[in-house]
């Protein structure tokens, strides 16, 4: 099937143009172009589709909270067309069999693209080193290891695992925290939480471990690509470690460039995440680094939990957010409506970016005659209402609901099929 | 961010005493505390074993009066106290809680007393019960009788006063107002249109 | 509209005042009266909730609710389906289904009491709440204070000990500092909180300097759990340095008062000479905590109307209140 796309923006820049769509690549672009079906774009901003380098689909192990299936519609919906899928499921994607499997579901489900990312420690455990190489060679082809969930904490570990991953191009997304300077951690340590009486997630329990990572990863020469930076401080080093020169990259969450721990206080587990919420100090440094390229992109770190995981105390309620179906919504309001970033630098910190670090063919490509048609169609100018029960995720905890976010995901085509049409699925 | 309720007012002062019109003056007033002072006097055979309990607040001033000028007629003193009522109240659970007033009971008891119950205005006869039942858990009278300053009829329950200074037959659209110099700067008694929705007595 | 007490900072200046008022007159009522139960709250339903073991408290609240003729269920964690893996919301639903008017929960996770009061009708009182807050415990204290010097505006009032995870002492910063009163904190500095400098208290490390200035030195108990992870080297050099022994309270003025919310560690925080001489208000506290208690279950169930507390936390938060504004 052939599409068109009429009088789209190109990036949200130039004249409106139309896009023909055949044989899942961008065949035409130009004027009065005509297919099988057609889409009145009028108005409306022609992405590459998005790509995650973080979400948690939860399948197997735990189908109640999400499945491959839905939470790839969940991404769909929200403009990606390729997610990453990180390893902590039941049983962990440790080895080549488990990451085939959830790359295959993936595949049958067919709303986008899963990569699934490979366990740097057997089952999670932080002493003995998965099989990195055969996952690497798999049918997945993994190329992102990631232990997220947990740090790799142990310095001799983190710094083989480095050296081993450059012989398939690996990068290892470390998910930073001193796990001594967290025992009990519930919330941001600062103000908040001693009021609140919750157990302090000090900054430099995440800026620790990112400076002997990015040290590490400089020492050794290799990939290291640090997850959800959320403060201010991490900021800082990871600018450092750039002008070092060393392949260092960093990605941040929507709801930690919108979101602050005085959230906290309503003891509500929805704004429970790992790491927490933050100060606003933290929130306007996260913006600044990404609109200057010093965080490379955005990932969701969709967390979805069952309601009994989360309509619960604080305390006992599990870390995690929802985030597919928001994150577009989320950076117009942070980063396009402030003026931090345009279209055009959004579709590379939310697709080209991430693809290239990930290193995914055929995703994150430039808007060009004989790409790969994975396409995302916002309408800049709508706004919507986060109304939970209306996700394709199966999980409710989205910290936005009741938030009125601009700009809507209009159309996803993955290959050029239409994986959503007016904001449903296809 | 909470309505607290005024310490120094009861209820029973609501309605607006400046569109009311006066049924007693300050001289009028005084006249009938003597009168009933008289009355105590007579019935209780010169005021022996006599304690006079008040209900705040303006109850507890009439006490005080009425045992300033019992003294004052025949010179010997009668014990006084006043006998807080709220947390015996009926009608707790339609209003905001309300804050308590002092109870303080003579240094003498009220074991084998006569214990005169004074209050401004009988009304339904509630607070009355009320104090009954406040009474019963602090001790065993000999006997209790009741005096008030003002009865407007409209009982709703089988109580009737021993010592009445004054009846003021009255519509239950009406409310009465005791006004005493301790609380409200002049002594008189109101009669004027009950507010909706606020106590009239 | 339904009110709780959740923390100590949803007592307005005049609120506090109210109960401790009325825990005074309900105290002179309890002194006075040959029968010591009103009938105030007839045909009300307390729930005890407790998810932790306190037995003085949970009493404490019994009797308080009893002394009012509220009808009293006692609901533990243990041989209840709430250690059988039911959750909180359930234990509400249910809770709910019996119809109580008012919950009182203690519960080892902060913040529990403020999740409850979203899922129940009845007003919830928060009897200490993990290192969060104990707000009927600092009005006790408040309470004790005032009987016992007289006054609350400008008393210096100084903390000791655990204050990282204390609840009393974090509701009795709050309310001390709404009464008026100063309040110094004084702890080894691992047991201060990171953010405790935005508190309404002074912070100091060292005792002795502080004593001498005091009105009040209230006493934090020190946890064993804490001994075992490195918050201070050892419980002699603790009791060396933060212990209030005789010689310490050899310093404090004659009219100070030593308080301690109990249960003790004789020896460690407080010399023995010093917690059962003529300067401890301990045993008053515990007898004015029936009456503080019976003060906050009258003001928030004696009517149709709560008079004091927090409806804020209640509702469902605004979630559209834009962070980034």
């Amino acid at each position: 099937m052939s599409w068109v796309l009429k009088d789209v923006l190109l990036y949200g820049e130039g004249d409106p143009v139309d896009v023909l769509l055949t044989d899942g690549r961008i065949a035409e672009i130009g004027n009065g172009l005509g297919a099988e079906e057609s889409l009145e774009g009028a108005g409306l901003v022609l992405l590459p589709g998005l790509v995650d380098l973080h979400t948690h689909l939860r399948e197997p192990g735990r189908e109640d909270a999400e499945t491959v299936a839905s939470g790839t519609l969940a991404a769909a919906l929200g403009g990606f067309t390729a997610v990453h899928a990180m390893a902590n499921t039941d049983p962990v994607a440790d080895t080549a069999g488990v990451v085939e499997q959830v790359w295959r579901l993936g595949q049958e489900a067919g709303h986008c693209d899963v990569a699934p990312v490979g366990a740097v420690t057997v089952g999670l455990g932080g002493e003995e080193m998965a099989e990195l190489g055969s996952m690497a060679d798999s049918a997945a082809h993994v190329r992102v290891f990631s232990d997220d969930g947990r740090c790799v904490s142990d310095a001799s570990l983190m710094r083989r695992a480095l050296e081993y991953v450059k012989a398939f191009d690996g990068v290892m997304a470390q998910h930073a925290q001193e796990p001594r300077l967290t025992v009990g951690a519930q919330m941001n340590e600062g103000v908040n939480s001693s009021k609140l009486g919750l157990g302090g997630w000090p900054a430099v329990a995440e800026e620790a471990i990112i400076a002997r990572d990015c040290i590490l990863a400089g020492h050794v020469g290799s990939r290291v690509h640090i997850c959800h930076v959320s403060t201010a401080g991490s900021v800082e080093l990871i600018r450092w470690a750039k002008e070092k020169g060393w392949d260092v990259t960093a990605e941040v969450t929507p709801h930690h460039l919108l979101l602050t721990d005085d959230l906290a206080a309503t003891y509500d587990a929805v704004f429970k995440v790992n790491p927490p919420l933050r100060t606003q100090v933290d929130v306007d440094a996260l913006r600044q680094a990404l609109a200057d390229g010093t965080i490379d992109c955005v990932a969701t770190d969709h967390a979805p939990h069952a309601l009994e995981d989360k309509e619960t105390e604080w305390g006992a309620a599990l870390p995690g957010m929802t985030g597919l179906e928001t994150a577009l919504s989320v950076v117009a309001q942070t980063m396009v409506e402030t003026g931090l970033l345009t279209w055009r630098q959004v579709a590379e910190r939310l697709s080209e970016t991430p693809a290239r670090i990930g290193r995914l063919d055929g995703h994150g490509r430039p808007l060009a005659v004989g790409e790969p048609a994975n396409l995302c169609l916002v309408d800049p100018g709508a706004r919507w209402t986060v109304d939970p029960a209306a996700m394709a995720s199966r999980s409710r905890n989205t910290p936005f609901a009741g938030r009125t976010l601009p700009a809507r995901v209009v159309a996803t085509f993955l290959r050029g099929r239409a994986t959503v049409l007016d904001g449903k699925p296809a | 961010m909470t309505a607290v309720p005024d310490r120094p007012k009861r209820p029973d002062s609501s309605g607006d005493p400046a569109t009311a019109r006066p049924v007693l003056t300050a001289p009028e007033l005084a006249r009938v505390v003597d009168r009933m002072a008289h009355e105590l006097l007579e019935k209780t055979g010169g005021g022996a074993d006599v304690v006079l309990l008040g209900i705040p607040t303006r109850g507890a001033s009439l006490a005080r009066r009425l045992a300033a000028r019992i003294t004052a007629f025949e010179g010997v003193g009668i014990p006084i106290g006043s006998l807080d009522i709220t947390l015996y109240r009926d009608d707790l659970r339609l209003k905001s809680p309300r804050a308590l007033e002092p109870t303080a009971l003579p240094p003498g008891g009220i074991d084998g007393k006569l214990v005169v119950l004074v209050d401004d205005v009988l009304f339904s006869g509630r607070t009355v019960r009320a104090a009954l039942d406040a009474l019963a858990d602090l001790g065993r009278p000999r006997a209790v009788q009741l005096a008030v300053l003002v009865d407007r009829g409209h009982r709703e329950l089988p109580i009737r006063a021993d010592y009445v200074g004054k009846n003021i037959p009255t519509s239950l659209r009406e409310s009465v107002h005791v006004q005493l110099t301790e609380h409200d700067g002049q002594d008189a008694v109101l009669l004027g249109s009950a507010e909706a929705g606020r106590e009239g007595r | 509209m339904k009110r709780h007490l959740l923390s100590a900072a949803d007592l307005s200046r005049d609120d506090a005042l109210l109960v401790l008022d009325t825990a005074e007159e309900l105290a002179a009522v309890a002194e006075r009266a040959t029968v010591k139960k009103l009938p105030t709250l007839r045909g009300r339903t307390v729930v005890n909730l407790f998810f932790e073991d306190s037995t003085r408290t949970r009493t404490s609240f019994e009797l308080a609710a009893k002394r009012l003729s509220a009808d009293v269920i006692n609901f533990s964690a243990k041989g209840s389906s709430v250690s059988k893996g039911e959750t909180l919301k359930d234990t509400a639903l249910t809770l709910e289904a019996m119809g109580s008017d008012a919950v009182v929960i203690r519960h080892s996770w902060s913040g529990a009491p403020v999740n409850l009061a979203r899922w129940v009708r009845g007003s919830v009182i928060n009897a200490g709440d993990g290192t969060h807050e104990h707000p009927t415990q600092a009005l006790l204290d408040a309470f004790t204070m005032r009987q016992r010097l007289g006054r609350l505006e400008g008393l210096r009032v100084t903390i000791v000990g655990d204050v990282l995870h204390s609840r009393v002492a974090r509701s009795n910063v709050l309310l001390l500092h709404t009464l008026g009163a100063e309040v110094t904190l004084v702890a080894p500095p691992t047991l201060l909180p990171v953010g405790v400098e935005a508190w309404p208290a002074e912070v100091s490390y060292d005792l002795d300097a502080v004593l001498p200035k005091s009105d009040v030195v209230m006493m934090l108990r020190v946890q064993r759990e804490r001994m075992g992870a490195a918050y201070f080297p050892s419980p002699r050099e603790y009791s060396r340095r933060y212990g209030l022994d005789v010689r310490r309270a050899a310093a404090l003025k004659d009219d100070t008062i030593v308080m301690h919310p109990g249960p003790m560690v004789r020896g460690m925080e407080i010399a023995p000479e010093v917690a059962d001489g003529p300067r401890s208000t301990i045993v008053a506290q515990v007898a004015n905590g029936v009456s503080v208690r019976m003060a906050v279950l009258y003001l928030l169930l004696g009517g149709s109307e709560p008079a004091i507390g927090a409806s804020a936390h209640t509702g469902d938060h605004d979630r559209t209140e834009r962070t980034d504004a």
